[in-house]
């Protein structure tokens, strides 16, 4: 019995590869990528910051109604989309745009619902995103549900769930949990610790030695790894995916990372913590201990940083592009998608309305 | 098809058989719904027949219930599952209101979940606390699903037929106390369409309105007052969402009288919300305010309390007397 306990407990330190002064690690039981998919993981984490960046710039403008930022946690957010298959899932939440972003849904599409215009500006089937959740842990039971038809249907779909620490308190997420490992489910549980939940820290979160432990409650393996380090977030998250993809069950990766921003723009963050907590994690900042190993270890050459630099102009042009224009809203969208068919009443309440816009206009 | 006599709870299991063997991304889930059958035996022998991946137990969870068949749905099933009691149903109220309301309108069509959760409900049966609640108001409420409950063996047959085919969310409330009721029925002539009321008797006086558990009363209230020299209209909703106004309407104004029967309680209930649409679209043919019989605004009485709880024949027989005849 302890000895299968131990297997499914995590790494008595989070799993780091390149560490915050990009001197890369040892580890016997993961290897670091490749030069190559690291090189590309740098292009997209420059992205991702300049996608954070600019969006909370539209927020300041009144272009975006709000935007939780991923910043200083964009390894986590492009670590879980890069180890995931065309067919594979991601199930993620309000603050993983980045994530959804270098899924390959369209960035205005992305940022739909935080500007305000609809509920998912996105077509889920398309990049196999689901709807970004805004109840907390809410969304898991569905990444078990999809994962679970997936195995009926025969096909060998992982499902990448995302979660923050405050969700983790969540009743949604141990019933996720423990359905996913009952059905053996292939879905890879991806907490996000970024410390806080608004303004909770961890400590008030949970008592669990770390929330990676939780698995063993459920009979799930655990890992944990530093949720700054790119490199190790690809291999652990990596072993995560083939693991569930060959069968094994659900898998429970816990990120330490942090949210160096406020929680939103709408956040007052000096009123629950000191600038001095802060201060040390910009020094574990995901992009500078990944430039540095490159820059030192070859792969970051003028071309690569110049292909990087591109990308985020253009993201940035792209955001601003796209969301300075007021967005055209449709009235009687409000009526259209409740139903396959629409129900009488409906029929009543979208006439109204109508009338009522005609009368205005005349 | 032959009429046979069989009960609600035979008809509601032989539905299941027949859409899974109709349609085999049919699945059916929840608590004891395997081996034992659903503490009703709703789903009994769906294991034997199926196979444990088509109806199958899952953990104690309600929340989890729903939310895997919200995902399950959006991977190409068609997921029925079984709250096991109404009070049971509440742990999975958020992932019902905020995500299986919503789903289609927030992808904009996108995302559908063709799916049906059944639950169980009402009193008369002598159950403990929290096993009698009429929890219909809470989801009727939610815009985006639909809600649907049968008052005879053969529409529990053909609602739920329509309800797992149905492309949309289905709330199907099971009225708990009829589930053993017995009728001659032929299945296969069943078709009762979601969002259509039917009207069970014609009568010229006055119409009462019911739904549910409460429609087999309300029935019988009319059979007494007829002895008494009232001819009532008994129109049964089927569906609580959509709403058939047409068909209420057409009865009230043919008779100038209504009564709502409904066994929740009163209070910003499903029976408010009738009385507040047939006043507003028939107020001319009124010819006296529409009463309710409702139950008390309480929470479900212990087992031998209920029968002040329900509503009754004399109940209904004094609201119809009360609605200002001229003879009176
Ligand atoms: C069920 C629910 N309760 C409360 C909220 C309000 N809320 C939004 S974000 C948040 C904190 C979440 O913290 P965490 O899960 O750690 O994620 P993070 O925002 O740090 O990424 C809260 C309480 C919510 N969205 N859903």
């Amino acid at each position: 019995m302890s000895f299968v306990s131990e297997q499914l407990l995590p790494s008595a330190e989070p799993v780091c590869l390149i560490d915050q002064n990009g001197v890369p690690h040892e580890n016997p039981s993961y290897e670091l990528p490749a030069r190559d998919r690291l090189v590309d993981g740098y292009t997209q984490l420059i992205k991702a910051r300049r996608f954070n960046d600019q969006a909370s710039a539209l927020v300041r403008q009144g272009r975006l109604a709000v935007y939780p930022s991923s910043h200083g946690q964009e390894a986590c957010q492009i670590a879980a989309t890069m180890v995931l298959r065309e067919g594979d899932w991601l199930f993620p939440t309000y603050r993983d745009s980045v994530a959804i972003m270098s899924r390959g849904v369209d960035p205005i599409e992305t940022l739909t619902l935080l500007r305000g215009d609809w509920h998912s500006g996105y077509d889920p089937y398309e990049h196999k995103v689901a709807p970004q959740s805004t109840p907390l842990a809410t969304q898991l039971p569905h990444a078990v549900g999809v994962a679970h038809a997936a195995r009926l249907k025969g096909e060998d779909t992982v499902v990448m769930a995302l979660v923050g620490d405050g969700g983790t308190s969540e009743g949604d997420f141990h019933e996720a949990l423990n359905f996913a490992a009952v059905f053996r489910a292939p879905v890879v549980f991806f907490v996000q610790n970024n410390e806080y939940a608004i303004s909770v820290p961890l400590a008030k979160q949970t008592a669990a030695p770390s929330l990676a432990h939780k698995g063993i409650g459920y009979g799930i393996p655990g890992e944990r790894a530093d949720g700054n380090d790119l490199a190790g977030l690809l291999a652990v998250l990596g072993q995560a995916v083939d693991k569930a993809r060959a069968g094994a069950g659900p898998q429970l990766i816990e990120a330490h990372t942090y949210r160096v921003q406020a929680h939103t723009n709408a956040d007052d963050a000096t009123r629950y913590r000191a600038d001095a907590e802060v201060a040390p994690w910009l020094e574990r900042d995901p992009i500078d201990r990944l430039t540095t190993y490159l820059s030192q270890n070859g792969g970051l050459d003028d071309e690569v940083r110049q292909r990087a630099e591109e990308n985020a102009v253009r993201i940035s042009a792209q955001l601003r592009d796209g969301l300075m224009p007021e967005p055209e809203v449709e009235p009687a969208e409000l009526f259209a998608y409740l139903y396959a068919e629409q129900t009488q009443q409906l029929r009543e309440q979208a006439a109204f309305l109508r009338d009522e816009l005609a009368r205005e206009e005349a | 098809m032959a009429h046979t006599k069989i009960s609600m709870a035979q008809a509601l299991n032989q539905a299941l058989r027949d859409a899974m063997t109709a349609d085999e991304t049919v699945v059916m889930f929840g608590e004891d719904v395997g081996a034992l059958g659903g503490v009703f035996r709703i789903t009994d022998g769906l294991t034997a027949e199926f196979g444990e991946q088509r109806c199958f137990d899952t953990p104690l969870a309600e929340a989890g219930i729903v939310g895997m068949a919200v995902g399950m749905a959006m991977n190409g099933m068609r997921p029925v599952v079984e709250m096991q009691f109404d009070a049971f149903g509440y742990p999975a109220f958020e992932q019902v209101v905020s995500h299986v309301a919503k789903m289609r309108n927030r992808t904009r069509g996108k995302v559908t979940l063709p799916m049906v959760i059944r639950i169980p409900y009402g009193g008369g049966i002598g159950g403990v606390e929290h096993h009698s609640d009429s929890s219909e108001s809470y989801f009727a409420h939610t815009p985006g699903l639909t809600v649907v409950t049968p008052a005879t063996v053969a529409d529990a047959y053909g609602l739920l037929r329509k309800a797992i085919e149905f492309p949309d969310p289905v709330v199907f409330m099971e009225p708990k106390k009829l589930y053993w009721a017995k009728e001659e029925v032929d299945l296969g002539e069943s078709q009762p369409a979601i969002g259509r009321a039917v009207v069970r008797r014609e009568g010229a006086d006055a119409t009462l309105i019911a739904y549910g558990p409460a429609v087999p009363v309300a029935l019988e209230a009319a059979e007494a007052a007829a002895a008494e020299g009232r001819q009532l209209t008994v129109v049964d909703l089927r569906s609580i969402v959509p709403f058939d106004d047409e068909t209420v309407c057409a009865a009230v104004r043919r008779t100038g009288r209504a009564v709502v029967v409904a066994e929740a309680s009163g209070f910003a209930s499903v029976s408010s919300e009738i009385v507040a649409r047939v006043t507003e679209k028939c107020f001319h043919s009124l010819a006296a305010p529409v009463r309710r019989v409702t139950a008390f605004d309480i929470p479900f009485p212990p087992p031998k309390l209920e029968k002040y709880q329900l509503p009754s024949v004399d109940r209904i027989l004094d609201a119809v007397d009360d609605l200002q005849w001229e003879d009176s």
